[in-house]
């Protein structure tokens, strides 16, 4: 920190300040209970799509517990992320109904693409994550695939790659639109 | 009078439900699976049809009602998903199904003025090729028995008013105003009720013994983490009715004196975390729950909590944990939580689907409940029946009921990949999930119940039944279990810890052609040793699904082992692509295909495949138009 020039370290204050300021509002919002622990990680990834280290430090200094027990709790569940996730997140169902109507296929399709994996799930551009979910309950139209929140039953590899082109699609317009654009349609009308 | 002024005259009336006009009803499904086929777009599209048409559309249930009114609901999941979005007329009773917004018009002028069927959008029996007009004469509705899920279908779940003028809540008020926690319990027991969750335990048994707790502080907590991959019947439940999952809660409270009740949802249904706070919050603003229950003095306090991720968390004590702010870790019982559960207090933990036959339990009384299902596992069990059937969604049938029953009639038959009926197709049915077992043609006509489910090696588990057609490698599919539990071990026990990574590894030697001759049985001796050193369900029936494979099929684990062959095709390490000598007539089209140039051969002569170069990608059986490439 030392070495930083001065403005940078100004900068990052201000940006270390407000966000603990958020952090401090989730805390209070819960009566800073260490009990309460799993609703505040939750409701801290809501605000920043995932868990940042020196939140998790600043949470466990505020809640008088060992930083060990907050990433424990934090690494144990897999909803929680320690690592940023990508702008659009793709969850592939993997439960048995999806499975067994071959949801690999899919995934495997959506790794190829997006030149992602199972160890590194975000694309280098931070544009796009692939992760797999173990069920989402919605087996009638399996398999399934939801992209920011947005559910597509029944899909084939093909779709699935179709519909990350239209994310593209629509990203590339954004970019290229000045001034910003109203909001492209999504891909709302490939789902049947 | 408009629903809210009604509900107060409905709470101190049983026979509320008669001062109800017969309104003609759009009723929408609002289920996960309908919304993501766009329900609320054909929602919208229905409400502007209808104004333009003349009609008056309400929204709102009334006493009264004008001739040229039709009354627009939503539902919750009516459970035949696949066919979704799903749109009822009533009391036509005429079930649309896969409805889009371009179809609405039509339904208008046709259903509603006109009063006839549009034929195109009824469902079709695959097998009969019938179209079915609604639930009577569809097979998948008429051959099931909905108690817990009838309203499911038919309530808007996002208005607490329809429940009460349905006669919601008499049940809790019943239990609050008239009966003692002493005669909820015995009528609980009476009836036979068992834990829906997956042990079978009997529900009154386990209230009694927290009623008998002497604490000033109780718990309830409601199981809705529906952690078993392949069953969404508590997201169901959650979504369409959550007042009567509040109503059984309610009632739980009571019967053992707890003043503090908990929801705990599985965080990967965000719908039914939502329908059940808004419920919760409605049931507060009526003063349903709240300080002072049905004038009683008795409070009732109410949390909707949302999971993070973790299957192990269905267990009792690795909820609580998780509740408490812990990493989700089971501890030894006894003691067990009716002594001492969360925070140290009497807690009784009931699935979602158990409570939603509480609050009809005290309704009709024990005997008609009783009247359902067998001797030992009375009443109803709701299944999530997915795969390789033609009617995948969610089927509920008195226990006793056959499997051949639900699969092949309800289900509407086994299906091949393509979805197209395969009559012969059928071979087995994956039931309770990764802590289940798989049941074969041999069980058909078993009838489901806790006690010859257990005899056969699998379990009743939650409900998800999943079917699987001949296409279906068996080994993959205990490998895919393997690889869940494996995934969801949370570590505390060495023998779930590394067991399960081992029997993933030797399922694995299976499948990629390594497995000698010792591997079955090294699987079976370590299958069992796993059951017997782990603490909770889930390290005690991890190795159910390789063990009940092994035991049903073991032939195909020995082919795998000893003539290195999937005989489905599906594994891919043990692929032998061949070119069939004899029709081959050396065109050249696979050569160009190969990625490796694995294939080599003069043109008009036939071609063969080099096994060392050859990476089993299939691509040059994709392109041979004469289907010359085998065993791929």
């Amino acid at each position: 920190m030392a070495s930083m020039p001065i403005a940078v370290d100004r900068a990052e204050k201000v940006d270390r300040a407000e966000k603990f300021e958020k952090v401090c509002s989730i805390l209070n919002r819960f009566g800073r209970r260490p009990s309460g622990l799993i609703p505040i990680l939750q409701a801290i990834q809501h605000e920043y799509h995932y868990l940042p280290e020196e939140v998790l430090t600043y949470v466990a200094t505020s809640l008088d517990v060992p930083p060990a027990r907050i990433f424990g709790v934090a690494t144990f569940y897999a909803h929680f992320a320690l690592e940023p996730k990508g702008k659009h997140v793709i969850r592939i169902c993997d439960g048995t109904a999806c499975h067994v109507k071959q949801s690999l296929p899919v995934l495997n399709a959506l790794h190829k693409k997006l030149g992602t994996s199972e160890k590194n799930k975000t694309t280098p551009d931070m544009m796009f994550t692939v992760e797999t979910v173990a069920c989402l309950g919605a087996c009638g139209l399996a398999p399934v695939v939801v992209i920011d929140e947005q559910v597509y039953g029944q899909i084939t590899p093909e779709r699935a790659v179709g519909l990350v082109d239209d994310i593209k699609a629509m990203e590339t317009l954004l970019e290229n639109a000045i001034p910003p654009a109203a909001e492209q349609p999504s891909a709302e009308d490939c789902h049947d | 009078m408009t629903n809210a002024e009604l509900v107060p005259f409905v709470l101190g009336n049983v026979n509320g439900s008669g001062t109800l006009a017969q309104v003609r009803r759009v009723v929408i499904c609002a289920g996960t699976g309908c919304m993501a086929n766009g329900a609320m777009k054909v929602f919208e599209q229905f409400k502007r049809e209808i104004t333009n048409s003349g009609l008056r559309v309400i929204l709102e249930l009334r006493p009264e009602a004008a001739g040229d009114e039709v009354r627009l609901s939503k539902s919750g999941c009516q459970g035949f998903c696949q066919m979704g979005p799903l749109v009822s007329v009533l009391p036509d009773g005429i079930l649309y199904t896969k409805v889009r917004s371009e179809d609405v018009a039509e339904i208008v002028q046709q259903t509603l003025a006109g009063g006839n069927v549009v034929e195109r959008l009824l469902y079709k029996d695959p097998s009969t090729r019938k179209s079915c007009r609604g639930l009577e004469d569809n097979p998948f509705y008429s051959r099931q028995n909905r108690l817990v899920l009838h309203e499911c279908g038919f309530l808007d779940p996002e208005d607490i008013h329809e429940y009460i003028l349905h006669g919601g809540y008499q049940a809790a008020r019943k239990a609050f105003v008239e009966m003692s926690p002493e005669e909820i319990c015995k009528t609980i027991t009476d009836s036979g009720l068992r834990g829906r969750g997956g042990g079978g335990f009997p529900t009154g048994r386990k209230w009694d013994a927290a009623r008998v707790q002497n604490s000033t502080k109780k718990y309830v907590i409601c199981n809705g983490d529906e952690g078993d991959p392949g069953a969404f019947m508590n997201r169901s439940v959650m979504e369409g009715n959550p007042h009567s999952v509040i109503e059984g809660l309610m009632i739980a409270a009571r019967a053992i004196g707890a003043t503090e009740t908990l929801v705990y949802v599985r965080a990967e249904y965000p719908l039914a975390v939502e329908r059940m706070r808004r419920a919760v919050a409605d049931a507060e603003r009526e003063g349903i729950l709240g300080k002072n229950v049905f004038g009683t003095g008795l409070p009732v306090k109410c949390e909707v909590m949302e999971g993070a991720g973790a299957f192990v968390c269905g267990e009792e004590t690795a909820m609580i944990a998780s509740i408490e702010g812990q990493r989700g870790m089971p501890r030894p019982k006894p003691p067990f939580p009716a002594q001492s559960g969360l925070w140290g207090k009497p807690t009784i933990i009931n699935n979602v689907e158990t409570l939603a036959h509480v609050s009809r339990i005290l309704n009709v009384g024990p005997e008609a409940f009783r009247s359902i299902g067998t001797k030992d596992s009375p009443g109803t069990k709701t299944f999530a029946l997915t795969g390789h059937v033609a009617n995948t969604g969610l089927v509920e049938v008195p226990f006793g009921t056959t499997l051949r029953e639900i699969v092949l009639n309800i289900g509407g038959g086994v299906t091949d990949d393509a979805g197209k009926i395969w009559k012969t197709g059928f071979k087995a049915v994956q039931i309770g999930g990764p802590s289940g077992g798989c049941l074969t043609e041999e069980h058909l006509d078993l009838p489901l119940a806790y006690e010859s489910l257990r005899s056969v090696g699998a379990m009743v588990g939650s409900g998800g039944l999943v079917a699987m057609n001949q296409g279906t490698c068996m080994v993959s599919i205990a490998r895919f279990f393997m690889e869940f539990t494996q995934r969801e071990s949370c570590g505390k026990c060495v023998l779930c810890r590394e067991g399960t990574k081992q029997l993933l590894a030797l399922l694995d030697d299976v499948i990629e052609g390594r497995a000698d001759a010792g591997t079955i049985d090294l699987l079976e001796k370590l299958g069992h040793a796993v059951q017997a050193g782990s603490l909770c369900g889930l390290g005690k029936t991890a190795p159910n699904p390789v063990l009940s494979t092994l035991r049903y099929f073991r032939k195909e684990y020995e082919e795998h082992i000893f003539e290195k062959r999937c005989r489905t095709g599906r594994c891919k390490a043990l692929l032998r692509p061949e070119i069939n000598q004899l029709k081959c007539k050396g065109c050249g089209l696979c050569i160009k295909a190969c990625p490796t140039q694995a294939i080599t051969g003069e043109k008009t002569k036939p071609h063969h495949i080099d096994p060392e170069l050859c990476i089993k990608c299939g691509a040059c059986a994709t392109a041979c138009k004469i289907h010359a490439v085998e065993g791929i």
